[in-house]
C-alpha cells in the first residue's frame, strides 16, 4: 500500500526513557508515513504508552531526537504537539465530563465572536464533526456526562479530527466502543487514510489490527523489536515477537461433563430499573459461564445486583439452595454467600493505587488475618508472599506501591485479593481489558484451575475470543435481556455476533447494521 | 558519611523539617530572650513543660482531626464540639461530668458521621453545618439563663494536676497519642481508614463496611475534640462559647504541616505530634517576643506555607 | 423546547435555589410592615451583598474543585484598606476604588501563584495565606475606625434614585428614569458586574478552562487548555470579587474593621451559599449566578425569622433564643438536600467521588 520510502512524517531516533531508574524506553527508532495506518503492537510495559506519550508532548524524552517532517522537533506539551499536527485519543478518555460536548470538541481555539466563544458557530461545527464520525444523534448540547461511554469515545474522535491532524494516534480508542460503533470507526479510518493522514493505532486486539493496519511494529520491554507489512507475519509469529517466547494453547482445554454440575448459584427473574429484565440462569459449581452481546446490554448490571451494589432489584437468587437477594457487598462476601467480584475499572474500583501491594492483597482478608483486633504481622506476611507466588506476580517488593506494577499485574493483585477469602462464586466484569497477552492467558488458566477445584465463575467480556475459549456456556444479552444461551461447539464467533443482534441464528451471516446503544 | 545520610533519609521527611524548625525556633527564640533579658527563659524545663501541657490540647484535637483527614474527609465542627461538651459537662454534669461531655462528644460525632457516610453530604459542608446547629443550640440552652461553667473537681484535677511533674493533660495526650498510633498502623480499622483515603469505592467493593469505618472516624474525632474540651474548661476554670474557636484552622495546620495529605489515604502520626509542637511553640515564642497579633497572624501563616512548599508539593501533572 | 429542557436540566442546582429564594422572600415580605416597598429591598440588598460577593469569590475556587479559605480574610484586609484610601476628592476616591480592586486581585493571584506553582492543595494555602490576609488587615487597621467618603456610602447603600440626586446630574428627572428609581444600587452594581466581568469570563476561552479543570484536569491537560493561566486568571478574579466585597463593606459602613471572627464567618458562609446555589464540591460545576440566589436564600432565612408572629403556631421561632440554632437545623437540612447523593442514586458505586 505505501512503500517505506515515502517520506516519513514522523520519526523517532534513539529516544529514551525511564522512570527512576527503570528504562520504560530505550535507543527506539521508529517512523511512520503518511497515508498509513501503523499499528504499534507489545504487551503492558513494551513501552507503547511511554512512545505515545513523547510524541504526543505529554512527557518529553531523556534523550533522543523527534522529526516531524525530517525536522526536530520538542513538544513541551499537549498543545506544542497538536500545533504540529499530532493529534492522540488516548485510552483513559480525555474528556470533559460537566461541559457539553460542543464545548469539548472545540475546547481549544474555539469559535469566537468579539473575544468571547461563539456558542452557535460552535454547536455548528460540532454537528459537522459528529456528522463526520457517524454521530448524528447526539446533541451538542448535552453533557458529556450523560452519554453512554461508546458515545463519548466517539465524541473524543470527533474532537481529535476538530483538530485538522497530520498525524493521529489512537490509543485504544475502540475499547469502549459497541461493535457497530467499531465498524464506523474502522471505515472513517481508512477514509482518514485515503485521504493522506498518517495514523498511529494501538490497540490489544489482533483480530482489530489484522482489519485495519497497514504496517505492524512490535515492541518488548521498551525495545523496538521490527517493523513490518501487514501479512508478512502469522499470528503465531507476531504473539512470539510480543511475549519472546512460544505460545500455545493459549485457552486451557474445557473439561467434558457426562452431566450437569449441581447449580451453585440460581439467579431467579432480575429486574432493575430499565436496564435489566427477567434475568434468570443457573452457574454450577465448577462452571465458567459467560455473559456476551454487545457492550452496555445489561452485562455489567447483572454482576453488580449479583454483588449487591445496585439498589431497588427485584426477583430474586439462591446459592447453595438457600434464597435470597445480596443487600450489599459486605453480604456478598459473608461464608453462607462467599462471593467475589473483579471490578470494571481496577484503578478505582479494585485498587488503592498508592497503597502497598500487600496492603492491598490482604484487604479483604484483615478480619481473619487479626487477632483480638490487631493484625498479625507473620499471617499477613505468609498470605501475601503465598499469593504472589501463586499468581507470578511480578513484584520488586512487597512494600512497593500498587502503582508501580504494569496491568496485567496490577489486576492479579485484584485476583488474589478474593482468592484469599477463598470465594465460592466468581464474578468477573472485563477482567482482561488492556492487559498483555502473557499475563492473559495466565489469568485464563488460573479461572480453569478455580472451576476445576469447584469456583463457580460468571465472566463478562467484551472480547469474544474469550468467551469462546473459557467459558462452558455463554448467555447474550440484547436490550437487558438474555436472548439465547449458547452451549459446547454452539459457542462460536458467528453465533455469538448474530445472537449480540439479537437475529435468528440461520441469518447469522448477514446482521443488521442497527445498534442497540 | 553514608550512614549518616542512610539515617537521614530513613526519617520521615515532615518530621524532619518539623523538628529543624521546632529547633529554630527555640534558638531564635532564647536568643530574643538573651539578648532582652539575659535569660534562657524558654529552655528552661518549667517553660517546656508548660508548652507540652498547652500543646496537649491542640494535640488531641489535631490526633482527631488527622483521623478525618486521612479519610478525605473533614471536621469543621470542631469548634462547638469543643464548646458544646465543655459547657454540657460542667452545666449538667455534676459527678459525671467527664463521661457526659465524652459522651456529647461522642453523638455529634456519629450525627457527623451519619450525615457523611449515610447521607452522602460531602463532609465540608455538612460539619460546617452541624457547627452552626451546635452553636444555636447552646444559645437556646445557655441564653435563657446562665447554668455554672464551673468546672467539677474531676475536671480540674485532670487538667490541672500532674504526675511526678508531668501535667495530667500531656499523659493524657501521650495515652491518645500511642493509641491512634497503634491503631492507624496495627488494626483493620488503620488499615480501613487509610484505604478508604485511597480508594473507598475499592473498599466498599471488597466486602468491607466502609460507611461504618467513616461514622465510627467521625465519632472518635469529636469524641477527642470533646476531651480536649474537657480539658480546656478545666485549665481555664470555666467552660465558655468561643473556646473551641482557635482550634480549628490550627488542628488542620498541626495535620497538614505533619505531613498528612490534605486528600487523605497518606501521613504518619508522629507528623501531627511534630505539627502540633511546632504550632504551639511558634505561637508562643511570638507571644513571649511581644509580637503583635498582626505580625503573629503573619508569621504563622508564612510559616504554613512554606513548610508545605518544602515538602508538601504534589507530584507534576503525570498522565 | 427539548434543548430548553436540557439547558434547565443543567442548571437545576441554580433553579432550586431560585425558586426556594422567590418562596421565603414572598413569604417575609407578605408578613413585613413595609412589605414589597423599595425601602426594604434595599435594606435587604444591602445586608446581602457583601456575602454575594465574597460568594462568587468562593464560587471560582469550587469550580476549580477546590476550597478557598481566604476569601473572608482577603475582604477583611481590603475592606481595612479601603478606609484608608477610599476618601477625598473625587479623583481620590476613583483611585482609591481602583487601588482597592487591585490589592483584592492580588491577593487572590497570590493564592493562585503558590497553589498552581508551589503544586499545593487549595485548601491548606488558603488556610495559610488567610492568616497572612489577616495579619496585614490588623497592621493596617489594630482598632475599628477609619472613614470613607459619606456621599459613596449613602450612595452605594440606597435606591437608585440616589444616584443622580447626590451627584446632581439634574434636577428634573426624566420620566423614564421613575420607573427604575426604586431598584437598589447594590443591585444596580451587581448587575454590572455580572455583566462587566462574570459573563464575560465565562464565555471565554480561559473561563471555561476553569470548569474543564474543574471536571477533569488531567483531560484538560491533555485537551490541551493552558492550565496555569485558566488557573491563575481564576484565582485572580476570585480575589477581585473578595476585594469588591471588602470595599463595599467598607463603603456601606463607612470605616474598617480588621475582625477575623467575622472574616471566619463569610468564609464559612461563602461555602454554604456556593453548594445551595448548586455548585458541587467535586468542581467543573455551577456558577455566579446560582451563587448569588444560595446567598440570598441563606439571607431570606435570616430575613424570615424577624417577621414571625410570636402568636402564630411558629411563634416559638421568634424567640431571639432559639433562633441560631433553628438557623443551623434549616442550613443543614438545606445542603443536605443540595448535596446528599445518597437518596438519588440507583446504583451504590455512584455515591463514591
Amino acid at each position: 500500500m505505501n512503500e517505506p520510502e515515502s517520506p516519513s512524517l514522523l520519526e523517532l531516533r534513539g529516544v529514551s526513557k525511564s522512570y527512576g531508574g527503570v528504562a520504560a524506553l530505550s535507543k527506539v527508532d521508529f517512523s511512520t508515513h503518511k497515508a498509513s495506518i501503523h499499528a504499534v503492537l507489545g504487551e503492558n510495559g513494551a513501552g507503547k504508552s511511554t512512545l505515545i506519550k513523547i510524541i504526543s508532548g505529554v512527557i518529553a524524552p531523556d534523550e533522543g531526537t523527534v522529526l516531524v517532517d525530517g525536522k526536530p522537533a520538542s513538544f513541551d506539551s499537549p498543545q506544542a504537539a497538536n500545533a504540529a499536527g499530532i493529534v492522540s485519543v488516548f485510552q483513559e478518555l480525555s474528556v470533559l465530563p460537566d461541559l457539553s460536548v460542543a464545548d469539548n470538541i472545540s475546547i481549544t481555539r474555539p469559535p469566537t465572536r468579539l473575544g468571547l466563544i461563539d456558542h452557535r458557530e460552535q454547536r455548528r461545527r460540532a454537528e459537522e464533526l459528529l456528522a463526520r464520525v457517524g454521530c448524528e444523534d447526539v446533541n451538542p448540547r448535552a453533557r458529556v456526562r450523560d452519554l453512554p461511554l461508546s458515545r463519548r469515545q466517539m465524541v473524543e474522535i470527533a474532537k481529535a479530527l476538530g483538530r485538522d491532524p497530520k498525524l493521529l494516534i489512537l490509543d485504544e480508542a475502540t475499547s469502549a466502543l459497541t461493535a457497530a460503533d467499531v465498524d464506523r470507526v474502522y471505515k472513517i479510518l481508512h477514509r482518514l487514510r485515503d485521504e493522506g493522514m498518517a495514523l498511529l493505532y494501538i490497540s490489544h486486539r489482533m483480530h482489530e489490527i489484522e482489519e485495519l493496519a497497514d504496517t505492524i511494529s512490535v515492541f518488548r520491554n521498551g525495545q523496538f523489536i521490527r517493523t513490518f507489512a501487514k501479512g508478512a507475519c502469522s499470528d503465531e509469529e507476531i504473539v512470539q515477537m510480543m511475549i519472546g517466547r512460544d505460545v500455545s494453547n493459549v485457552y486451557p482445554p474445557k473439561p467434558v461433563r457426562e452431566t450437569p454440575p449441581e447449580p451453585e448459584l440460581e439467579v431467579k427473574s432480575i429486574g432493575w430499573t430499565d436496564r435489566l429484565f427477567d434475568i434468570s440462569f443457573k452457574v454450577g459449581k465448577g462452571e465458567i459461564v459467560g455473559l456476551g452481546g454487545l457492550d452496555g446490554q445489561g452485562q455489567r448490571e447483572i454482576l453488580l445486583a449479583l454483588f449487591g451494589v445496585l439498589r431497588n432489584v427485584t426477583g430474586t437468587i439462591a446459592i447453595e439452595g438457600k434464597e435470597g437477594l445480596v443487600s450489599s457487598p459486605v453480604a456478598a462476601t459473608r461464608p453462607s454467600k462467599s462471593m467475589a467480584l473483579i471490578p470494571e475499572d481496577r484503578k478505582t474500583e479494585g485498587l488503592m493505587l498508592p497503597m502497598s501491594i500487600a496492603d492491598n492483597i490482604t484487604l479483604t482478608a484483615l478480619s481473619w488475618l487479626s487477632r483480638r483486633f490487631v493484625i498479625d504481622r507473620t499471617a499477613e506476611n505468609n498470605a501475601v508472599e503465598a499469593m504472589v507466588e501463586k499468581l507470578k506476580i511480578k513484584v520488586g517488593s512487597t512494600n512497593d506501591p500498587v502503582a508501580t506494577l504494569s496491568g496485567g499485574n496490577q489486576q492479579k493483585v485484584v485476583i488474589a485479593k478474593w482468592l484469599l477469602t477463598g470465594a465460592r462464586i466468581l464474578l468477573l466484569n472485563d477482567p482482561t481489558r488492556g492487559i498483555d497477552v502473557g499475563t492473559k492467558e495466565e489469568i485464563y488458566r488460573l479461572l480453569r484451575e478455580l472451576a476445576d477445584a469447584g469456583t463457580s465463575i460468571l465472566l463478562y467480556s467484551t472480547d469474544y475470543d474469550e468467551l469462546i475459549g473459557c467459558c462452558d456456556r455463554v448467555l447474550i444479552l440484547y436490550g437487558g435481556r438474555i436472548v439465547r444461551t449458547l452451549e459446547g461447539d454452539a459457542i462460536t464467533e458467528t453465533n455469538i455476533v448474530a445472537s449480540s443482534f439479537n437475529l435468528p441464528l440461520d441469518e447469522a451471516g448477514a446482521p443488521a447494521a442497527e445498534t442497540a446503544s | 558519611m553514608k550512614p549518616v545520610s542512610q539515617i537521614v533519609r530513613s526519617i520521615d521527611k515532615p518530621l524532619l523539617f518539623a523538628g529543624i524548625f521546632i529547633i529554630a525556633i527555640l534558638v531564635v527564640g532564647t536568643a530574643y530572650t538573651l539578648i532582652v533579658d539575659g535569660t534562657m527563659t524558654l529552655l528552661s524545663p518549667t517553660y517546656l513543660i508548660l508548652q507540652l501541657k498547652v500543646a496537649s490540647f491542640l494535640g488531641i484535637v489535631a490526633a482527631g482531626m488527622m483521623i478525618v483527614v486521612l479519610m478525605g474527609h473533614i471536621d469543621l465542627s470542631v469548634p462547638w464540639t469543643i464548646a458544646a461538651s465543655a459547657m454540657l459537662a460542667t452545666a449538667w454534669g455534676g459527678p459525671f461530668a467527664i463521661p457526659l461531655g465524652l459522651g456529647v462528644g461522642l453523638a455529634i460525632g456519629l450525627f457527623n458521621g451519619i450525615g457523611v457516610a449515610y447521607l452522602r453530604v460531602p463532609s465540608m459542608i455538612f460539619t460546617l453545618g452541624v457547627n452552626v446547629m451546635l452553636r444555636g443550640f447552646m444559645v437556646m440552652l445557655t441564653g435563657g439563663f446562665s447554668p455554672s461553667s464551673v468546672p467539677t473537681p474531676a475536671m480540674l484535677a485532670l487538667a490541672k494536676g500532674d504526675i511526678f511533674g508531668i501535667p495530667n493533660p500531656v499523659i493524657v495526650w501521650v495515652l491518645v497519642s500511642l493509641g491512634i498510633a497503634f491503631m492507624l498502623t496495627r488494626t483493620p480499622f488503620g488499615r480501613y481508614i487509610y484505604s478508604i483515603g485511597n480508594s473507598e469505592a475499592a473498599v466498599y467493593l471488597s466486602g468491607i463496611n466502609s460507611r461504618l469505618v467513616l461514622v465510627g472516624s467521625f465519632a472518635l474525632c469529636s469524641t477527642l475534640c470533646a476531651l480536649s474540651g474537657i480539658l480546656i474548661a478545666g485549665y481555664s476554670s470555666k467552660a465558655f462559647q468561643a473556646m473551641g474557636d482557635p482550634y480549628l484552622l490550627p488542628s488542620i495546620a498541626a495535620v497538614v504541616i505533619g505531613g498528612t495529605s490534605i486528600l487523605g489515604g497518606s501521613g504518619k502520626y508522629s507528623g501531627v505530634v511534630a505539627g502540633t509542637i511546632l504550632i504551639v511553640l511558634l505561637q508562643s515564642v511570638l507571644s513571649v517576643m511581644q509580637m503583635p497579633e498582626a505580625g503573629r497572624q503573619i508569621i504563622y501563616g508564612v510559616v504554613i506555607a512554606a513548610m508545605l512548599l518544602a515538602y508538601g508539593r504534589g507530584s507534576r501533572l503525570r498522565v | 423546547m427539548n434543548n430548553l429542557k436540557m439547558r434547565l436540566s443543567h442548571n437545576t442546582g441554580a433553579l432550586i435555589a431560585f425558586t426556594l429564594f422567590i418562596i421565603l422572600y414572598v413569604f417575609y415580605s407578605s408578613l413585613h410592615p413595609r412589605g414589597f416597598t423599595s425601602d426594604l429591598f434595599v435594606q435587604n440588598s444591602n445586608e446581602a451583598m457583601a456575602l454575594i460577593l465574597v460568594a462568587m469569590a468562593q464560587t471560582l475556587v469550587v469550580i476549580l474543585g477546590g476550597i478557598d479559605l481566604s476569601v473572608g480574610s482577603l475582604m477583611t484586609m481590603v475592606n481595612a484598606v479601603a478606609s484608608e484610601v477610599v476618601i477625598g476628592s473625587g479623583w481620590e476616591i476613583f483611585f482609591g476604588i481602583v487601588f482597592c480592586m487591585i490589592v483584592g486581585l492580588c491577593g487572590g493571584l497570590l493564592n493562585g501563584v503558590i497553589i498552581v506553582y508551589g503544586r499545593l492543595q487549595p485548601i491548606v494555602v488558603t488556610l495559610a495565606t488567610g492568616a497572612v490576609f489577616t495579619g496585614i488587615a490588623l497592621l493596617i487597621r489594630p482598632r475599628p475606625g477609619g472613614e470613607v467618603d459619606g456621599d459613596l456610602s449613602w450612595v452605594a447603600t440606597s435606591a437608585l434614585s440616589e444616584l443622580p440626586a447626590t451627584y446632581g446630574w439634574w434636577t428634573d428627572p426624566p420620566g423614564w428614569f421613575s420607573l427604575i428609581a426604586g431598584i437598589p444600587m447594590p443591585l444596580v452594581i451587581l448587575a454590572v458586574i455580572v455583566c462587566g466581568i462574570w459573563i464575560p469570563y465565562r464565555n471565554s476561552e480561559i473561563g471555561r478552562g476553569t470548569y474543564a479543570i474543574g471536571s477533569n484536569e488531567a483531560a484538560a491537560y491533555m485537551s490541551g487548555v493552558r492550565i496555569n493561566r485558566s488557573k491563575l486568571a481564576a484565582y485572580a478574579l476570585s480575589g477581585l470579587f473578595a476585594g469588591l466585597a471588602g470595599l463595599y463593606f467598607a463603603v456601606q459602613t463607612g470605616s474598617g474593621n480588621a475582625d477575623p471572627i467575622q472574616a471566619g464567618t463569610y468564609t464559612l458562609n461563602s461555602i454554604a451559599a456556593v453548594v445551595i446555589g448548586g455548585a458541587s464540591l467535586m468542581g467543573g460545576t455551577g456558577g455566579v449566578i446560582g451563587t448569588i440566589f444560595g446567598v440570598m436564600v441563606l439571607r431570606s432565612i435570616t430575613f424570615c425569622f424577624r417577621v414571625v408572629d410570636t402568636d402564630s403556631v411558629v411563634g416559638f421561632l421568634a424567640n431571639p433564643l432559639l433562633q441560631p440554632m433553628f438557623e443551623g437545623l434549616i442550613l443543614v437540612i438545606a445542603v443536605t438536600l443540595g448535596a446528599a447523593r445518597a437518596f438519588s442514586v440507583k446504583n451504590r458505586l455512584n455515591m463514591f467521588g
